[in-house]
C-alpha cells in the first residue's frame, strides 16, 4: 500500500519536473529570460533526483558518488577560462553519454534470458558509447592537447568506422533472429556479444571524431550533444522511466535543431560534414585578378579616426590571440571619438556554436551591438570601414560570386561592399576550407599582417596618444 | 508489452515538443542553449538512482553512472550560469 502511494508521488514529481524542463528551456530561448530559464531548469533536475532519492536503495554509497561528482563538476565548472568553454562544454556532453553507457550495462547484467530489451540496450550502450569517445576526442580537438592530423588517419578512422557499424548491425540482427526464435544460441554466448559491443561502442565514437576538422566542430558538439540526449531517452525506455525519455528527447531535438543551423550556416550537408570533409569539394581554383595591399598600424589608425561607423566581424584568429579584451577597448574608444560601433557575428564564426558571442560577452560588448548576417547585410553598403579580426571563409564574396566555388551559396558577412574593408591576418594562407579568399585582392580592402591581439593593441595606443 | 508503446508515444511526443521549443533562438543564446541541454541530458542520473543493484559488478557501474552523470548535471547548470550571467544590455 505504502508502496504504491509512492509510486504515483514519485511520477507526480516527475511530470512536474517535465514541465519545470520545457519551461526552462523554452525561457533559455530569450535572452530577457535566460538566466531565470536556466534557474529554472535545474529546480526540474533537483525535484526528479529529490523523488527518486526517496527509495534508493544504498543510500551510502549513492550519495557518496553523488558528492564526488557534484565536487568534480562544480571545480571545473567555476575554474574554467572562458576561452575553454567550448572543449568544456564538450567533456560534460560525454560524461552524461557515459552515464547511459554504464546504466545501459547494468542492465544487462540483470538479464538471465533473451528479451526485446536487449534491442534498446544495445542502441542504449551504442549511442552512449560514441558520445562519450567522441566527445573526448572533441575535447582533445579542442583544447589544441592533441591534433588528429593526417590524411591516412582519417581514412582509416572512416574505414574502420564503417566496419564497426556493420558489426554493431551484426549484433542487432542477431538478438532479432533469437527474439523471433529463428537461431538459438547459448546465452553465455550473447553476454560476451555483449562486452565486445562495449569496446566497439567507444571505438566508433573515436573514429566517428578523429576524421573531422576544427572548422567543422560546430557541428560536431551540437550532434554530440543531441545524441547524449537519445541515449538518455533511451535508457529511458529501459527503465520505463518517463522523466529520462521526456528530458532525453527535449536535449536530442534541441541538438539536432542546432546542428541543422550549423550545417545551413556553413552551406554543407551532414553527410558531406561527416563523411567527405572538406578538401576533397575544393576543386576550382581561379585566378584571382587584383593585388594585396598591406597597410601598418598608423596608416589603420588614421583611416579608422576619420570613420563615423565601423563594423568588426571577429572570427576564430580573435579567440586564438585572446583578443577579445583588446578589441572591446578599441571599440570603446572609437566610440569615444564619436564613431558608431557594431559586430558582425556569423553563426559558424568558431569552433562551437555561437562561440564569438561568448567571447566578446566576456569582454562585456552588451549583446544588443551583436548583429546577424541578415541584419548587418542590408546596411553594409553605408558602413565607412569594417575590420575583419581573424574571420576568412564566413566574410569569403566567392559564396555569392562564383557559382563554381565549393562554398558557393553559403550565408556570409558581406564586408566587401562597404566603403573599406580592414582585414587582420597573420599570413597569406587560406582558410579552414582550403579556398581562396578574393576579398583580400579587392580595391576597398587593406591588410593588417600579424597576430591580431599585437596589432589591436598597436591602434588602442595610438588613440591613446 | 503494451507499457512500451506507451513509452514509445511519449518519446515521439516529447522529440516534437522538443523541435518546437527551440526552433527560433537567437544566434546569440547558440551556446548557452547547447550548454544548457546538455545539464538536462544529466538527467541519467535519475536514472542511476533507480538502477536495482544486487551484486558487485552492478553496485560500480551505477556508482560510476551516478557520478558521471552528477558531473554532467553540476558542471553543465553552473557553466551555463556563468555564461549567461556575462551577457549584458546596454
Amino acid at each position: 500500500m505504502i508502496e504504491g502511494n509512492y509510486e504515483i508521488f514519485q511520477q507526480i514529481g516527475y511530470v512536474a519536473s517535465a514541465i519545470l524542463f520545457i519551461f526552462g528551456l523554452k525561457m533559455l530561448g530569450k535572452e530577457e529570460t535566460a538566466v531565470r530559464g536556466n534557474f529554472v531548469s535545474a529546480i526540474g533536475m533537483l525535484l526528479a533526483v529529490v523523488v527518486t532519492f526517496v527509495n534508493v536503495i544504498e543510500p551510502i554509497l549513492v550519495l557518496s558518488a553523488i558528492l564526488i561528482g557534484s565536487a568534480i563538476g562544480s571545480l571545473f565548472a567555476l575554474r574554467v577560462k572562458m576561452t575553454s568553454i567550448p572543449e568544456m562544454v564538450a567533456l560534460f556532453n560525454g560524461f552524461g553519454g557515459l552515464s547511459s553507457f554504464f546504466l545501459a550495462w547494468s542492465e544487462f547484467t540483470s538479464y538471465k534470458a533473451i528479451s526485446p530489451l536487449l534491442l534498446i540496450t544495445y542502441l542504449t550502450v551504442f549511442i552512449g558509447g560514441i558520445t562519450f569517445s567522441g566527445s573526448v576526442i572533441a575535447y582533445f580537438k579542442l583544447s589544441e592537447i592533441i591534433k588528429f592530423n593526417g590524411a591516412i588517419l582519417s581514412k582509416l578512422s572512416r574505414y574502420f568506422l564503417i566496419v564497426f557499424i556493420i558489426t554493431f548491425l551484426l549484433a542487432l540482427t542477431q538478438i532479432i533472429l533469437q527474439i523471433l526464435n529463428i537461431t538459438l544460441i547459448d546465452f553465455d554466448l550473447i553476454q560476451q556479444i555483449f562486452l565486445g559491443l562495449l569496446i566497439v561502442s567507444i571505438l566508433s565514437g573515436f573514429c566517428f571524431v578523429i576524421p573531422i576538422g576544427g572548422g567543422d566542430m560546430p557541428v560536431v558538439i551540437s550532434l554530440l550533444n543531441s545524441l547524449s540526449g537519445i541515449a538518455a531517452a533511451l535508457a529511458g525506455i529501459l527503465l520505463t522511466n518517463t522523466a529520462l525519455i521526456v528530458a532525453g528527447c527535449l536535449v536530442g531535438a534541441s541538438g539536432l535543431i542546432l546542428t541543422l543551423i550549423m550545417a545551413k550556416s556553413m552551406n554543407r550537408t551532414l553527410f558531406n560534414i561527416f563523411f567527405v570533409g572538406y578538401s576533397e569539394g575544393a576543386s576550382s581554383a581561379s585566378d584571382i585578378e587584383g593585388e594585396i595591399k598591406p597597410i601598418n598600424a598608423e596608416d589603420c589608425y588614421l583611416i579608422l579616426e576619420a570613420a563615423s561607423t565601423v563594423h568588426i566581424v571577429p572570427g576564430y584568429g580573435m579567440a586564438v590571440a585572446q583578443a577579445q579584451h583588446v578589441v572591446k577597448e578599441l571599440g570603446d574608444l572609437l566610440e569615444q571619438n564619436g564613431a558608431e560601433v557594431s559586430y558582425g557575428i556569423h553563426p559558424v564564426a568558431g569552433r562551437m556554436p555561437g562561440h564569438m558571442n561568448v567571447l566578446l560577452a566576456e569582454a562585456n560588448v552588451p549583446y544588443d551591438n551583436l548583429l546577424e548576417p541578415k541584419d548587418i547585410n542590408p546596411k553594409m553598403e553605408s558602413i565607412d570601414i569594417v575590420l575583419v579580426i581573424g574571420a576568412n571563409d564566413v566574410v569569403n564574396p566567392s559564396a555569392t560570386e562564383q557559382p563554381g566555388s565549393p562554398i558557393y551559396g553559403m550565408p556570409i558577412i558581406e564586408v566587401h561592399k562597404a566603403k573599406t574593408v580592414i582585414i587582420l591576418k597573420r599570413s597569406m594562407s587560406s582558410g579552414f576550407a582550403g579556398v581562396q579568399n578574393p576579398l583580400f585582392f579587392k580595391e576597398n580592402s587593406r591588410m593588417l599582417f600579424g597576430d591580431a591581439k599585437e596589432s589591436i593593441s598597436k591602434l588602442v595606443s595610438e588613440f591613446k596618444e | 508489452m503494451e507499457i512500451f508503446i506507451l513509452l514509445f508515444f511519449i518519446l515521439v511526443l516529447s522529440v516534437f515538443l522538443g523541435l518546437e521549443l527551440i526552433s527560433k533562438i537567437p544566434s546569440t543564446l547558440h551556446t548557452p542553449l547547447m550548454s544548457g541541454a546538455n545539464a538536462i541530458s544529466g538527467i541519467t542520473l535519475v536514472g542511476a538512482l533507480s538502477l536495482q543493484t544486487s551484486g558487485t559488478i552492478q553496485l560500480v557501474l551505477a556508482f560510476l553512472a551516478i557520478t558521471f552523470a552528477t558531473i554532467n548535471v553540476f558542471g553543465g547548470y553552473l557553466v551555463t550560469n556563468r555564461m549567461l550571467r556575462m551577457f549584458k544590455k546596454k
